[in-house]
């Protein structure tokens, strides 16, 4: 499913963030969304869920299998949301309940959207959390969100994202709290996914030496609009904006812009460090 | 309820796993330790308390005549164990207390321990309610009040919660007496029940309770009757607190990022507001429950005085101004029972609600 994102416009309180900002996700595509701190990337993808701030404002369009989000209403939204669309939040130690268990934060929203009865929520519980890697998920599941350290916890809120099959992912910033080595395992994750599942992923991101890892395509965000889109390749290694360029510049060069784009290699790219398999 | 306490499912060392308690449990096991030490800590308090009062007993509970006799005082100090050192009357009082002796009131001449059993359910059934109905309105108000923020029904509640908060409580039951069982006589008078009525067969000293066990359904309605103004004007204040305290909680809660990742799952709006909002901002919300409570209970001294409410407050008055010191002892138990008790409460239920708090 391909999730498109037109003239999309956003005030808060009066002052418009976003002005404008097209982007388009496809199905078993990784779109990397870079963009320097407050340009609106975590704006977007909220945007997309309808999950502004009080007091937002929207304009353009955003369009899901010939559906306009923008239109629906919260009970509308609320059968896309988690079981279309799901987003993996900022930073894993705040965007999970600390006081009920993992399995009750993973099959809450399957038996909802799913109707799923305990068991079957729970037996595919136990999946996700080994399909995200987490050891032990018998013991795991009966766990709180804090006897876990944060690149669990990230996986666990992926896990979370996925239990409902969804066909969209927004992953904003998954791996900036993390520490570099899991961060590669949390992406070597995300980019299986797309391959295997055929997910339409937009990782937002800052870091462009993440992004190169594994996105296929890429967009760069400045004040707001969206300055640059194309293939990975094209926009790391020839820029045609100057604040792309910057972006670049700013980068210790290496991991930059080698190699075809990460669909054809998933994997091969990954220089960010080993993670035991 | 809790998580980590099948430790033994590999059966390799059952002897350990079957001591080793289930963290709640354990949990439980330490607050109840602790509250029993304060407890005995009170007993102290309170003894030391009662014997550095600067009036003599002595003087307040004999007549001009006796006292001028030595014999007789001396007699009455005896009997009285006040001739022991205060150390050994420390521990003649500790030993009384484990038999549920708490001494003679030298005011009724009756054991405390029976003036106590008197008056005590009576208080309680009173503050009791008055807890009951401000943690219902109190969390409701606030609640509704945090999900209407800066609209109409937030300003209005904001406005009365300010009120209840200032109102002094004595003059809140003057006035509350006068108007609605003087003037416009929608509520019965003082006392607990009717006048011609006869109090439920005794169960637990409750008159809602033990009428409603005994089906006297006429009994049951008047106690209500007589309960619902005085624990309403007792309420208002902890109504009044809970409201602001909650709102805040709940506002702060649903800044979380937890409560915006809950939305983003779709879950319904009533899911999300139990389980991912109410649920953690009850954690502050009881801690000043805990506190308001004890400041409640002060309270009911003032409000038995005014609907006439046979209670422990009245009793504590009496005694205490006529330096009956085993019923002021007794009184002071009892308080510092209750507060150890709100207390004990309040801890379990943190450990209840978050699972941080018990597991570490
Ligand atoms: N609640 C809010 N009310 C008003 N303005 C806001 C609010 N939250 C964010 N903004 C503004 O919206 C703009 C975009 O913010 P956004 O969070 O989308 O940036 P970002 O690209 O995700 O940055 P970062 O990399 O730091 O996460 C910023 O200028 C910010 O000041
Ligand atoms: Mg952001």
């Amino acid at each position: 499913m391909t999730l498109t994102i037109s003239a999309l416009k956003v005030s808060i309180g009066g002052s418009e963030i976003l002005h404008g900002v097209d982007l388009e996700v496809r199905a078993g595509r990784v779109h990397g969304l870079a963009g320097e701190s407050g340009s609106g990337k975590t704006m977007t993808g909220l945007a997309v869920l309808g999950l502004l701030p009080h007091g937002s404002r929207t304009a353009g369009r955003i369009e899901l299998a010939g559906r306009d989000l923008l239109g629906l209403s919260t009970k509308e939204l609320n059968v896309v949301r988690g079981a279309e669309i799901a987003m993996v939040f900022q930073d894993p130690a705040t965007s999970l309940h600390p006081m009920l268990t993992v399995g009750r934060q993973l099959t809450e929203h399957m038996r909802h959207h799913l109707g799923l009865g305990a068991k079957e929520a729970r037996a595919r519980a136990l999946e996700l959390l080994a399909k995200v890697r987490i050891p032990g998920p018998e013991a795991a599941i009966d766990r709180y969100p804090h006897q876990f350290s944060g690149g669990m916890r990230q996986r666990i809120a992926i896990a979370i994202a996925l239990a409902c099959e969804p066909k969209v992912l927004i992953a904003d910033e998954p791996t900036t709290a993390l520490d570099v080595t899991v961060q590669a395992g949390v992406l070597r994750l995300l980019r299986g996914l797309c391959d295997d599942l055929g997910l339409a992923v937009l990782l937002v991101t800052h870091d462009l030496g993440v992004m190169s890892a594994v996105a296929d395509e890429v967009s760069v965000m400045k004040d707001g609009l969206v300055v640059e889109t194309g293939p990975r390749g094209q926009v790391l290694r020839e820029p045609r904006h100057p604040y792309t360029r910057a972006l670049l510049d700013a980068l210790p060069g290496e991991t930059v812009g080698t190699g075809t784009p990460g669909r054809e290699t998933p994997g091969q790219d990954l220089t960010l460090g080993g993670e035991p398999r | 309820m809790s998580p980590t306490s099948a430790p033994s499912k590999t059966g390799k060392a059952p002897s350990r796993a079957s001591r080793k308690r289930s963290p709640l449990a354990r949990f439980l096991v330490r607050r109840v330790v602790t509250a029993l030490l304060l407890a005995l800590g009170i007993t102290l308090v309170t003894f030391v308390l009662t014997n550095l009062v600067p009036g003599d007993p002595v003087s307040a509970n004999l007549g001009q005549r006796a006292l001028g006799d030595p014999a007789i005082v001396a007699q009455w100090r005896a009997d009285h164990g006040l001739d022991k050192p205060l150390p050994q009357q420390y521990l003649l009082y500790l030993g009384g207390l484990v038999h549920g002796d708490l001494g003679e009131s030298q005011q009724s001449h009756r054991p405390v321990s029976e003036d106590l059993a008197d008056f005590v359910p009576a208080t309680l059934e009173l503050a009791g309610a008055a807890i009951l109905v401000s943690l219902v309105l109190g969390v409701a108000f606030g609640v509704f009040a945090a999900l209407r923020r800066d609209r109409l029904p937030d300003h209005v509640l904001r406005v009365l919660s300010l009120v209840g908060i200032s109102v002094p409580t004595f003059w809140l039951a003057l006035v509350a007496f006068y108007i609605f069982f003087y003037r416009l006589q929608v509520t019965p008078g003082s006392g607990r029940i009717d006048p011609g009525m006869t109090a439920p067969p005794h169960v637990t000293g409750l008159y809602t309770i033990d009428s409603a066990l005994a089906g006297q359904w006429d009994v049951f309605s008047s106690a209500i009757g007589h309960l619902i103004a005085p624990a309403l004007v007792l309420a208002l204040y902890t109504i009044g607190l809970l409201t602001r305290f909650t709102r805040s909680a709940v506002l702060e809660v649903l800044g979380q990022d937890y409560v915006r990742a809950a939305r983003a799952k779709g879950l319904p709006g009533r899911v999300i507001l139990f389980r991912y909002v109410v649920r953690p901002a009850l954690v502050p919300i009881i801690t000043v429950a805990g506190l308001a409570f004890g400041s409640l209970l002060s309270g009911t001294v003032l409000v038995e005085a005014v609907f006439a409410w046979p209670g422990v407050g009245q009793y504590a008055y009496k005694s205490a101004t006529t330096l009956d010191l085993p019923a002021v002892m007794g009184v002071g138990l009892v308080v510092g029972g209750v507060y150890l008790i709100i207390n004990l409460v309040v801890d379990v239920l943190y450990g209840v609600i978050d699972p941080r708090v018990r597991v570490s």
